[in-house]
């Protein structure tokens, strides 16, 4: 039979631990949970496939975030995050990936995964943030999930790739009792029961449209379509500080990072159309996004990535990172375009909004086990609330999620489910085939994601933001109504459309609760133009009660490690002032 | 309401006369992210069915016979 033929029917297996999403951290979830007890049967489902799935697809040029001894201390570190975070950061989870990192940059290495040695054998750390130096290369970054691979396969980890989960199943109690998935090329539906559930399911990064028009053109990959921030809100899990947008600087049109992490240890920098710099420092953080979009607009953008002063043999160095990991056709776009790194700066923008914890601080809310506030459901990576975490928050935070839901479903038993909800959700998925006619997904993708770029994207405005929720709303009821889906293909973009709804609602909701500006661009609102530290010193937690969207302040746990009065502002000072 | 197909030139090209599709290889296929890449019904050769594609390379990378070109998609490039 054909490839995306709708097969209606529906199974049902079971596991001890089931990790959604074989990008970063599902796999090392997946290990650890199975190395902690090797006799359990993990599953790790993955949407496409695990060789290739994920934001790391084609590998990573280097570690943003590597806190090695020598260079940084987990202190220091900690500081360095909550400062860049405007102080609303729960320490304790940062803190412990800063002291664990180490151990798993060691382990990965062990994989296979080379990072930048010196002369003497020591990592060769260079310093892009503002205090600490953490950024460690991959010269063979594009090796990642091919080694990855092989430990999954040496732990007998069961794989099933092409398999969308669409929502979790609970016991009456509120336990989790596993997921519900549908196989992307035959509709077919499977449920799986598992003792604890991990999901790793990647950023929210179709939810604005980029510049280009390109539907997915995303920075995130495009597969990451805020699946698992929209299952997490369904099953009454609570999400952080979603007003905290993702919003990075990229090259323009090409929308992948430039990337300042690999050329700046070099000499590279931001600079505008006068070739002069105007930020301190080039790690993402809201400010630095606030002064980026400032500059653009003032008459001295564009804004370039500057490197055309380096040597010639520095500027081959970076191409060939550049040109060979993470975004490989970075080199083909400069070259359609005949830039050359030698002659012409790199034209820089800004992206379109996402969700993401990776690079911002919007996810599914968890402490420092990984654990969400639903019993038995744990989140790590791009999706699960760590701040800034990035490729190494992704690993360490897996195993730290893979380790504590294997001991939690070796001290517990299948938590029963009602068959009611499965059938439920049986006709929710299969709904956009079993009509004859309407609207397909991907008009209805174009139009949620445009309303999102007019409406929600900063600077956000109290009343763009209503007049952006009632379109949305509308553009609601055309999916729920008359969307149709011709194959199993169109399905898969149905269903991630209706996780693209949710986000932009989750979007509109945590962005109009929260009254006050933080984080630079990320939550800049025009009628609240003030940081308001009385009232907003706090977490935003998103979830579903009685059916409705709400929002409530969760306080900021006490820090581990005290910043003082005169660090707390260090992020704040960004743009570089004119000398005299 | 009737639909109608919407034209539209697809970065990745599969070169025919390299692709060893027809001898039960479906490489490409499997790797894509995306999942666009289907093999023809008619040509039993791969091809890329729906233009919604990140640009991101493992269809080329892992062909065994260096079949598959991914170009930048138009609109950004």
């Amino acid at each position: 039979m054909a490839l995306d033929q709708i097969v209606d029917g529906l199974s049902e297996v079971s596991c001890d631990v089931l990790v959604i999403g074989g990008g970063t951290a599902g796999p090392m979830a997946a290990l650890k949970a199975k190395l902690k007890n090797p006799k359990a049967n993990v599953v790790l489902l993955e949407k496409a496939n695990v060789k290739r799935s994920g934001a790391i697809s084609m590998g990573m040029d280097g570690l943003n975030n590597a806190v090695i001894p020598g260079y940084a201390t987990p202190e220091q570190y900690t500081k360095e995050i909550t400062i860049a975070n405007d102080g609303i950061v729960d320490q304790k989870a940062v803190y412990k990936y800063a002291q664990n990192c180490y151990k798993i940059i060691e382990e990965l290495d062990s994989f296979g995964i080379r990072f930048l040695k010196n002369e003497n054998g020591d990592y060769a750390v260079k310093k892009v943030h503002h205090i600490g130096t953490y950024v460690l290369p991959m010269p063979n970054g594009e090796t990642v999930k091919k080694a990855l691979y092989r430990q999954l396969r040496r732990a007998r980890i069961l794989i099933s790739n092409r398999y969308m989960a669409t929502r979790l199943v609970k016991s009456g109690d509120g336990r989790i009792a596993g997921a519900i998935s549908v196989n992307t090329r035959t509709a077919e539906m499977l449920v799986i029961k598992a003792k604890a559930v991990i999901l790793c399911m990647g950023a929210a990064g179709r939810l604005g449209l980029p510049t280009s028009g390109y539907m997915f053109g995303t920075y995130e990959n495009a597969a990451n379509s805020g699946d698992g921030y929209a299952m997490a809100y369904h099953a009454g899990a609570a999400l952080a500080n979603l007003e905290c947008f993702q919003i990075n600087p990229l090259i323009k049109d090409y929308n992948g990072p430039a990337c300042a992490y690999v050329a700046g240890p070099f000499g590279a920098y931001t600079a505008n159309n006068e070739g002069s710099r105007f930020i301190e420092c080039d790690y993402w953080s809201g400010q630095m996004m606030l002064e980026f979009y400032n500059e653009l607009l003032s008459g001295k953008g564009p804004v370039f990535l500057q490197l055309k002063h380096l040597h010639p043999d520095t500027i081959s160095e970076i191409e060939s990172t550049l040109h060979k990991v993470e975004r490989p056709t970075r080199g083909l776009f400069q070259q359609g375009r005949g830039v050359d790194y030698r002659s012409e700066s790199i034209e820089m923008h800004i992206s379109e909004i996402g969700f993401c914890s990776g690079h911002s601080a919007s996810g599914v809310f968890v402490d420092d086990n990984a654990r969400t506030t639903v019993p038995g459901l744990y989140a790590a990576g791009d999706m699960a609330s760590v701040p800034h975490n990035y490729m190494l928050g992704a690993f360490t935070n897996g195993s730290v999620a893979g380790i504590d839901a294997m001991e939690f479903a070796d001290s517990h038993d299948f938590a029963e489910f009602d068959a009611a909800d499965v059938a439920m959700e049986r006709d929710r998925v299969m709904a956009p085939t079993k009509r004859e006619d309407g609207i397909p997904p991907n008009q209805i993708e174009y139009k949620t994601r445009r309303l999102v770029n007019d409406y929600l994207q900063p600077p956000k405005v109290t009343r763009k933001y209503e007049l952006g929720m009632r379109r949305l709303a509308e553009a609601r009821e055309d999916m729920q109504e008359r969307m149709i889906a011709r194959n199993a293909h169109e399905l898969l973009r149905a269903l991630e459309v209706q996780s693209i709804m949710d986000c932009a609602d989750m979007a509109a909701h945590a962005s109009l609760y929260r009254e006050e500006s933080r984080w630079g661009l990320y939550h800049w609102r025009t009628d609240f133009p003030e940081k308001d530290n009385e009232n907003w010193f706090c977490h935003t937690l998103l979830s579903k009660q009685d059916g409705k969207m709400t929002s409530e302040k969760r306080a900021v746990e006490p820090y581990v490690v005290p910043i003082a009065d005169d660090e707390k502002d260090l992020y704040d000072k960004q743009r570089i002032r004119a000398s005299a | 309401m009737p639909l109608a197909s919407y034209q539209t030139s697809v970065p990745v090209v599969v070169d025919d006369a390299k692709c060893i599709a027809d001898k039960g290889c479906t490489v490409c296929v499997d790797v894509c992210p995306l999942d666009v890449l289907r093999i023809s019904d008619m040509t039993n050769k791969a091809y890329m069915a729906y233009d919604e594609c990140w640009y991101c390379m493992p269809c080329e990378a892992d062909c065994p016979t260096g079949a598959v070109t991914v170009n930048i998609p138009y609109l950004l490039r």
